[in-house]
């Protein structure tokens, strides 16, 4: 039966019948209701963005502006702030906590929270140190070890909370205890083992750095796949009768991105160029940015984050998602242990220690995952540890000592998550929480 | 179309029957030897006071709570029900009144959460494309799918809830007080959206204390009252008056359970070989 308010046509029934019909057909599927406020040109997509933020929908741009202003301060105190060697080894020194964050960065999105990986990366540091120099295993095994060590962090933590529900709060602050204990007792007496500087790990922490054609060539084959996929994707979407992002905004978007990658790639080839670690940590975030958002888990990610009784009633295997992030975030902690100690050469007591744990959690925070969960990408733990380690920079080349630094690093850090709060806020009176 | 299946045609046919199910929490027996059928193709109420059990004997449906005793039957097989992938399985769908979307989310994340298209990798644009063609079916009216759930109104977001039922192509659609938070218009929407459930040929499980709403859509009224069945109503043969007294227990006297029991006798038979959807209380032109 057909009442008069179920009439199949989502457009409204006092428009006569053969126009809606034509208007319909031209108009993609996704845009035939006319409520739907649709951007028209570049103004329209600036209009359209300036809405967005206003809403509270503001993603990395706090973080991108953050980023510039601290840029140009420290390069105003300090003219060695911008040069290529200083940049070169911000970048360097990005690796490793930055990997650390990418781990934050998904527990997060479940809307916990691991304490713990500055531990987590100490004890993989020692394990690595240990077995590798005083038992001397090969290298490879070494490695493989200490990455094995922050999987069974990740599957105990996961078990622990699965099974007894204690708060990630909880359970991951007895593992900051308890594995830095652990740490102290595989390093043992000695408390400092150095890796030697002819091992690769050492080499490949320090020493590689991509020749300057493979650095371009990566660029190149960067944007040329970034836009192969959004033209593959505009196609598909055409022909699938939906609307489609026009050939020009192809364009400039990948001009856009062949910028961003091409001028600080240039800059940093002045000196010694991109460093190997740096590319590995960039690749781990696009790679962990492609599961999140391609593939179901991802997406059950963020829906255990956003609702995790919806995920559960869909049939989401929720506690399978919380363990995988939990091992993810160990095992990702592991490995920023093993960087950091590639890059010191050396693993000891304080691997790990002293300001590691907060500049990860800071940084996954600071370039916009949400405390609260279901909000962030792998991005956030790249923009964020950017900015921390910018911080870090140029303080220590205004010859600040690390009192000031950690003062200044804790009100990046409280900045950070106010701007997270207010967004959420605004986002709720505006409709998108 | 590929999101839904064309209307069956085989209405009337007994898809899940349940008998003597008891449920207990602790010391309280919050389910004693429920009765229940459903046929495809028609919409039975099930109304009741607050604590009458209406919502436990839907979480046994959807497999939240298994039950303590008792038979549920699915096409004269006997089966059991002990999580929420074996109601799937079964072919029910339950939208609970919190609806249960992911706000964080947009509209064609939530409706194939959980059953995403594609293999390794999402796939978007078939996804989006099957949400258009289900929501138009239904008549609905979302502006984009590809906004968070959260800036949606109270009736689209029901809206959503109800096809992301459908996704599975259920034989069962249970609704627990789907029309409880919304406007007037809204309101009608919904139960628009029950009919066209029905004439798929979908068994739907309407919760409602909204006694319009059940005497609009619904084809049969089960009554629940403290834990028990308390009558078996066809909407054509009764009156307003008859159910809220089923459902209060004012009826609960010599005189009326000689009246219930005639009624009874009357209205079970018919109920038990399903009823047409033209059976329903209020002439076509009267609906919402």
């Amino acid at each position: 039966m057909t009442t008069p308010t179920s009439t199949p046509t989502p457009s409204s029934p006092d428009e006569p019948p053969p126009t809606e019909t034509v208007r319909l057909a031209a108009v993609a599927a996704d845009l035939q209701d006319e409520r739907l406020i649709q951007p028209h040109g570049l103004g329209g997509t600036i209009r359209a963005f300036g809405k967005r933020v206003r809403s509270g929908d503001i993603g990395s741009l706090p973080v991108v502006i953050g980023l510039i202003v601290i840029w140009v301060a420290f390069s105003l105190l300090n003219p060695n702030f911008l040069s290529s060697t200083n940049l070169v080894n911000l970048t360097l020194q990005c690796a490793a906590v930055g990997t650390i964050s990418i781990g934050i960065v998904l527990v997060l999105l479940l809307g916990e929270i691991d304490l713990s990986v500055g531990s987590v990366s100490g004890l993989s540091a020692a394990i690595l140190a240990v077995s590798f120099v005083n038992l001397g295993w090969p290298l490879p095994v070494s490695l493989l070890a200490s990455l094995l060590a922050g999987v069974v962090v990740g599957l105990l933590y996961g078990f622990l909370y699965t099974r007894f529900g204690v708060p990630s709060f909880v359970i991951t602050l007895a593992g900051l205890l308890g594995f830095l204990g652990l740490q102290l007792w595989v390093l043992g007496s000695t408390g400092s083992i150095n890796l030697p500087f002819d091992s690769w790990i050492v080499q490949f922490a320090q020493q590689w750095f991509l020749p300057d054609w493979l650095s371009y060539v990566l660029v190149v084959l960067t944007v040329l796949a970034y836009a192969g996929q959004l033209l593959l994707t505009a196609n598909r979407r055409a022909a699938a009768g939906l609307s489609a992002v026009p050939a020009t905004s192809i364009v400039v978007r990948s001009v856009f991105l062949l910028l961003v990658l091409g001028v600080p790639t240039w800059y940093l080839n002045q000196t010694r160029g991109v460093g190997a670690m740096f590319l590995l940590f960039l690749i781990l975030v696009v790679v962990m940015n492609f599961f999140l958002t391609r593939t179901r888990w991802g997406r059950s990610v963020y829906a255990v984050g956003g609702n995790v009784e919806a995920a559960r009633r869909s049939g989401i295997n929720v506690t399978r998602i919380y363990v995988t992030v939990f091992v993810l975030c160990s095992t990702f902690a592991a490995l920023g242990g093993i960087l950091a100690a590639g890059r010191l050469a050396a693993a000891n007591q304080g691997s790990g220690g002293g300001d590691t744990n907060l500049n990860a959690i800071a940084a996954a925070v600071i370039g916009g995952a949400s405390l609260f969960g279901g909000r962030g990408s792998a991005f956030s733990a790249l923009l964020g540890i950017l900015v921390i380690q910018s911080i870090s920079s140029g303080l220590t080349l205004l010859n600040l000592d690390s009192s000031i630094r950690y003062m200044i690093t804790g009100a990046v850090l409280l900045l950070a998550v106010i701007v997270d709060s207010l967004s959420r806020r605004t986002r709720v009176s505006h409709g998108r929480a | 179309m590929a999101a839904l299946s064309a209307p069956e045609v085989s209405t009337g046919e007994l898809v899940l029957s349940l008998r003597g199910i008891d449920k207990n929490f602790g010391a309280v027996q919050a389910l004693t030897g429920i009765d229940l059928d459903i046929y495809s193709g028609e919409v039975v109420a099930l109304v009741g006071d607050n604590g009458a059990g209406k919502s436990t004997l839907v979480k046994i449906l959807a497999g939240v709570h298994p039950q303590d005793g008792g038979t549920i039957t699915s096409d004269d097989k006997r089966v059991s029900i002990n999580n929420p992938a074996d109601s799937n399985n079964l072919g029910i769908a339950t939208v609970y009144q919190d609806l249960a979307l992911c706000d964080n989310l947009d509209v064609v994340a939530n409706l194939f959460l959980g059953h995403e298209l594609g293999r390794g990798t999402i796939n978007e644009v078939e996804m989006e494309k099957r949400s258009w063609s289900l929501l138009r079916q239904l008549s609905a009216r979302i502006p984009s799918v590809r906004i968070p759930v959260a800036s949606l109104s109270g009736g689209q977001r029901q809206t959503v809830a109800i096809a992301r039922s459908l996704i599975g192509e259920p034989r069962i659609v249970i609704l627990d007080e789907p029309t409880a938070a919304l406007g007037v218009a809204q309101t009608a929407e919904v139960l628009n959206l029950i009919e066209r459930l029905r004439e798929r040929g979908l068994g739907v499980v309407l919760i409602s204390h909204n006694m319009a709403d059940v005497q609009a859509v619904a084809d049969r009224i089960v009554v629940l009252r403290l834990g028990r069945n308390n009558g078996e109503f066809k909407v054509a043969d009764v009156t307003y008056e008859d159910i809220i007294a089923a459902i209060t227990g004012a009826s609960d006297n010599a005189v009326t359970r000689r009246a219930q029991a005639r009624v009874d006798a009357a209205g079970a038979p018919a109920a038990t070989v399903g009823s047409r959807s033209d059976d329903t209380a209020l002439p076509e032109e009267d609906r919402p």
